[in-house]
C-alpha cells in the first residue's frame, strides 16, 4: 500500500494519502460496521471562521447565564432566565408571561424561517457551523489531537497495543472529555435559577434534584453524542438532512467540487505539463480532512455537513501545486453545469424560494416586534358567577356575584381604580374590602390578582333578564385604561 | 431444520427457516441493547432483594417485605403528613383567628380559608345545598342575605356545629305543627292566612274579608314564633315570612302546601366530623358567598 506512496508526490509538502471515504455511499455495503474516522487538521480560512465561530457559540453558552439585566427589586436580573417557578421566561427586554406563550411559538417559527432562509441561499450552513453538534464534536476533535496527535498519530496509536503511553493519553482525552460535558450539563441549569445562586449550591448539594438530573442528562448526552457518536448523529438520528433537499436548489451556494476544473483527476509529478487533465490530483487531503468520512468529489451528498474544511485542505494543496484556488468551493449546481457548457458562471440570489423566505421572516418579525413593542402591562378579566346565575336578596333585589382579575405586568406595586358602567340603581362591593376601599385595589408588581365582587340591583329598575355591564380598570395616576365586558343577569323583571 | 444457508448480500448465516423465497438473518442481538438487557436482569435481581416483590406465605404478610421496607401505604401516609404539615401553620393560624375580621385582614390565611372551605363544601355541603352554594326548595341558598338562624360569622359557625335537628347535644330545633294534616286548621283558614302571609311580602288582590280572616288566624296560631309582624326569630328559626325569599316554594299553592304540612328541615352537625379549623375555613368560605350579616347587624330581622 505504501510503496507507491513518495513517488507520486508532485511539489513539496504534498502527500497523497492512501484511503477510500469511510461513508463513500457508492462504496458502502449492506450491515457494514461503523468505521473510526481521524479527521486531519486544516489551516484555511474556514478553519480559521469555524474556530472564531466554536468560540463565540460557546462563549455565549457558557456566559449568557452570568449576565444582568435591571428588571427593578420585585424581577430576577438575570438577563435570560427561564423562570419554571415563577412562571416568566425573562429574554432581556422581553418578558413572557404564560399567557403569552404563542411568543415562544413566533420565536419557533421566526428560527425555522431564518433556518429555511440561509438553506435556500447557502445550502447547510448551519449544520457546518453553528449547529451544536458540530461546535461540540469539533472542540472534542480538537481535544483528542491535543493528547493524541493528528490522524496518522492517532491511527497508529489506535493498533497499537495497550502501554502505559496509550493509556495516559486515552484517560486524559476522556478526562477532559467529561469536563467539557459538566460543564455544558452545568451551564444548562443555569438559564433555569439565578446562575450565581445555582452555582453555589449546585457544589454545595443544595440544588432541587432535578438539578442534579439534567446535569447528569446533559453532561451524558455531550460526552456520548460529540465524544463517541459524531458523524453518526448527522448521518442517522438527524432529520434535518432529509428536509434539508427540500430546502436548496440548484441554485443555493454549497460545498462542491467543480468537476469541470478538476476532471480528469490522477497524479501529477512535479514539472509535468498540466494540459489535458484536470488540477485534481488525487491526493485525497479532502477525504482525510473531512469529519463525516466523505468524497466530496463524488459530489452533493446527504452526510455532507458543508463544513468547508475539505476547501482549505484542497486549497492548500493546490497553492502548493501552483494551481488555482478554489477547486473546491461553495459553488452553486447550474454554476458547475454552465463551466462544464462553456458559459459563464451566474449567481442568482434573489428566487421566488428566497422571496418567500424572506418576505414570511420579515412578516413573522414584524409582528413580534408590534406585538411585543405594544404589550400591554395591564390585563383585565372578568368571570361571572355560573352557579348561581344570580340571587335574589330579602328586599327583592337581584345580585350576581364576578370574579374580576388584574394582571399587573410591571415591576411596580400599582394601586388600581376600578369603574363599573351597568344597569341603573347598581350597587357594588369588593369582597373583603368593601368597608375601606371604594373602588380602588392594590395589585403588587408582576402578580395576577384576583377580587371577588358583588353587584346588586334593586328589584324595580330591572327591566330585562340580560344587562351589559362593564369594568373599567386603570392604574391611579396612568392614562391606560383596560375593559372587560360581561352580563348581569337577574330573570327579568316580576 | 434445512441446511445451513449464508445469505449472501450480508454474508451472515440464515436461520434456516424461509417463507416464500423469504430467509431470515441470524445475526447477534446488537450489543447496546444485550447490554441493557443484562443489566435489566442484574437490577431486577437487586429490585427483588430491595422492594416488595415475591409472593410468600400469610404468615409473611402475603410477600417478601424487602430490605429498605417499601410499602405504598406507608408512602401514602407519609405524604399525606407532610401535607398535614405544610398546612399545619395555616390551620394553627385559623384556630387562633378570632372571627372572620381577623382571617380577613390577612390575606393569605384568608386565601387559605376560602380555599379550604371550597373544597371542604364541595365534600360535605354540596348534596344538598347545591354546587354553587345556590341551594333547592327545602334546601337554604346561602348566597343570598336571608338567613333562618343568622348569618353573622359566628352564627353560620355555630349553625356547622351542632346542626340542626341533628345528635349534637346542644343541637337546635324549630318545629311548626302541621296544620293541615294533623287537622287544627280547616282548609279554608289555611287558605285565609296564606293569602294573609303573601299580603305580607307586598304582594296585592287579596280579598279584604279573607285577608281580615287570615289576619286573625296569624295572631293566634303564627305569631308566637314568626312575630306579630311576621318578621320571624333567628333565635328560634322561624323564617321571615315578609322577604321576597321562600324556603319552601313562592306560589300560593306551595305557600298552602307549606302551611297544610308544617315542614322542616335536617342538617347535621359537624363537630366530631370536621376538626375545629376546617369549620372555621368552611363558615368563612359560607360568610364570603355574598349574604353574610355583620355580627352587630344581626338583631331579629331575618327569615327564610
Amino acid at each position: 500500500m505504501s510503496t507507491a506512496r513518495h513517488n507520486l508526490i508532485s511539489a513539496p509538502g504534498v502527500e497523497t494519502h492512501q484511503v477510500e471515504a469511510v461513508n463513500d455511499a457508492t462504496q458502502r455495503k449492506l450491515y457494514k460496521k461503523r468505521e473510526q474516522i481521524y479527521p486531519k487538521l486544516v489551516h484555511g480560512k474556514f478553519r480559521f471562521a469555524k474556530w472564531v465561530f466554536m468560540l463565540l457559540a460557546l462563549g455565549a453558552y457558557y456566559f449568557i447565564p452570568f449576565l444582568r439585566w435591571d428588571r427593578g427589586a420585585s424581577a430576577p436580573d438575570q438577563a435570560v432566565l427561564i423562570d419554571f417557578e415563577g412562571r416568566r421566561f425573562y429574554f432581556f427586554f422581553i418578558e413572557i408571561w404564560p399567557q403569552e406563550i404563542y411568543y415562544v411559538s413566533g420565536l419557533l417559527i421566526i428560527a425555522a424561517l431564518a433556518l429555511f432562509l440561509v438553506s435556500a441561499l447557502f445550502g447547510r450552513v448551519w449544520c457546518g457551523y453553528a449547529c451544536p453538534q458540530t461546535v461540540w464534536t469539533d472542540l472534542f476533535i480538537a481535544v483528542e489531537r491535543i493528547f493524541e496527535g493528528d490522524r496518522n498519530k492517532r491511527i497508529k496509536l489506535d493498533r497499537a497495543k495497550w502501554s502505559f503511553n496509550k493509556a495516559w493519553r486515552k484517560t486524559g482525552k476522556h478526562a477532559v472529555w467529561l469536563l467539557i460535558a459538566g460543564a455544558t450539563g452545568g451551564a444548562w441549569i443555569l438559564y433555569f435559577h439565578d446562575a450565581y445562586d445555582t452555582l453555589s449550591h449546585f457544589f454545595t448539594g443544595g440544588s432541587p434534584m432535578s438539578a442534579y438530573l439534567f446535569f447528569g442528562v446533559l453532561t451524558f448526552t455531550t460526552y456520548t453524542l460529540a465524544g463517541t457518536m459524531r458523524e453518526q448523529v448527522c448521518t442517522y438520528m438527524c432529520p434535518w438532512p432529509r428536509i434539508q433537499a427540500a430546502m436548496t436548489d440548484r441554485d443555493a451556494l454549497n460545498v462542491a467540487y467543480r468537476v469541470d476544473r478538476g476532471e480528469p483527476r490522477g497524479p501529477h509529478k512535479k514539472g509535468e505539463s498540466w494540459d489535458g487533465r484536470g488540477d485534481c490530483i488525487d491526493c485525497k487531503a479532502c477525504v482525510v480532512a473531512c469529519p463525516m468520512g466523505i468524497d466530496i468529489r463524488n459530489g452533493s451528498q446527504l452526510e455532507c455537513i458543508q463544513c468547508a474544511l475539505c476547501i482549505d485542505a484542497c486549497d492548500d494543496i493546490m497553492k502548493k501545486v501552483d494551481r488555482p484556488t478554489g477547486l473546491i468551493s461553495y459553488d452553486t449546481d447550474i454554476n458547475i453545469d454552465r463551466r462544464q457548457a462553456g458559459l459563464a458562471p451566474v449567481y442568482k440570489f434573489l428566487r421566488p424560494r428566497v422571496l418567500v423566505y424572506a418576505v414570511s421572516l420579515a412578516i413573522a418579525g414584524s409582528i413580534m416586534l408590534f406585538g411585543l413593542t405594544t404589550r400591554a402591562s395591564l390585563d383585565v378579566n372578568v368571570t361571572r358567577d355560573r352557579n348561581p346565575n344570580f340571587v335574589t336578596l330579602s328586599d327583592g333585589s337581584v345580585r350576581n356575584g364576578y370574579t374580576l382579575k388584574i394582571i399587573n405586568r410591571t415591576h411596580d406595586d400599582l394601586e388600581y381604580t376600578v369603574e363599573i358602567d351597568g344597569p341603573d340603581g347598581l350597587e357594588w362591593r369588593i369582597l373583603g374590602q368593601e368597608a375601606t376601599r371604594g373602588l380602588t385595589v392594590d395589585v403588587p408588581a408582576e402578580r395576577t390578582q384576583d377580587f371577588r365582587l358583588f353587584l346588586t340591583v334593586p328589584r324595580d329598575t330591572i327591566t330585562t333578564s340580560n344587562e351589559s355591564v362593564v369594568f373599567t380598570v386603570s392604574p391611579q395616576g396612568s392614562d391606560e385604561t383596560r375593559t372587560a365586558e360581561t352580563v348581569f343577569l337577574s330573570g327579568g323583571p316580576r | 431444520m434445512s441446511e445451513k444457508h449464508i445469505d449472501e448480500e450480508t454474508g451472515t448465516e440464515t436461520t434456516g427457516h424461509e417463507w416464500d423465497g423469504i430467509r431470515e438473518l441470524d445475526n447477534p442481538l446488537p450489543r447496546w441493547w444485550l447490554w441493557i438487557f443484562y443489566a435489566s436482569i442484574a437490577w431486577s435481581v437487586v429490585y427483588w432483594v430491595l422492594m416488595p416483590a415475591w409472593p410468600a406465605p400469610p404468615g409473611m404478610q402475603g410477600h417478601t417485605t424487602g430490605v429498605v421496607g417499601n410499602s405504598e401505604r406507608v408512602n401514602v401516609a407519609n405524604d399525606l403528613n407532610a401535607l398535614q404539615a405544610s398546612r399545619a401553620d395555616f390551620f394553627t393560624r385559623l384556630e387562633a383567628a378570632d372571627g372572620y375580621g381577623a382571617i380577613e385582614s390577612d390575606p393569605a390565611l384568608f386565601r387559605f380559608a376560602l380555599a379550604a372551605g371550597e373544597s371542604t363544601f364541595g365534600n360535605f355541603c354540596s348534596t344538598c345545598h347545591g354546587a354553587g352554594a345556590q341551594g333547592f326548595v327545602g334546601y337554604p341558598n346561602l348566597n343570598d342575605d336571608v338567613w333562618l338562624w343568622g348569618g353573622s360569622f359566628e352564627d353560620i359557625r355555630h349553625t356547622l356545629v351542632v346542626g340542626i335537628r341533628s345528635d349534637h347535644p346542644e343541637t337546635r330545633f324549630s318545629q311548626m305543627p302541621a296544620y293541615g294534616a294533623d287537622g287544627l286548621l280547616s282548609r279554608e283558614e289555611i287558605r285565609h292566612v296564606r293569602d294573609y302571609v303573601l299580603s305580607l311580602s307586598g304582594e296585592t288582590g287579596f280579598d279584604a274579608a279573607a285577608l281580615d280572616a287570615g289576619g286573625a288566624v296569624f295572631a293566634n296560631q303564627c305569631a308566637t314564633c314568626h312575630g306579630d309582624n311576621g318578621m320571624g326569630d333567628q333565635s328560634q328559626g322561624a323564617p321571615n315570612l315578609t322577604d321576597a325569599v321562600w324556603l319552601y316554594g313562592s306560589s300560593p299553592e306551595e305557600i298552602e302546601n307549606t302551611i297544610w304540612r308544617g315542614p322542616y328541615g335536617v342538617m347535621p352537625a359537624w363537630e366530631g366530623r370536621l376538626n375545629d379549623p376546617t369549620i372555621t375555613a368552611l363558615a368563612t368560605y359560607v360568610y364570603s358567598l355574598g349574604g353574610g350579616e355583620a355580627a352587630a347587624e344581626a338583631e331579629g330581622a331575618a327569615g327564610e
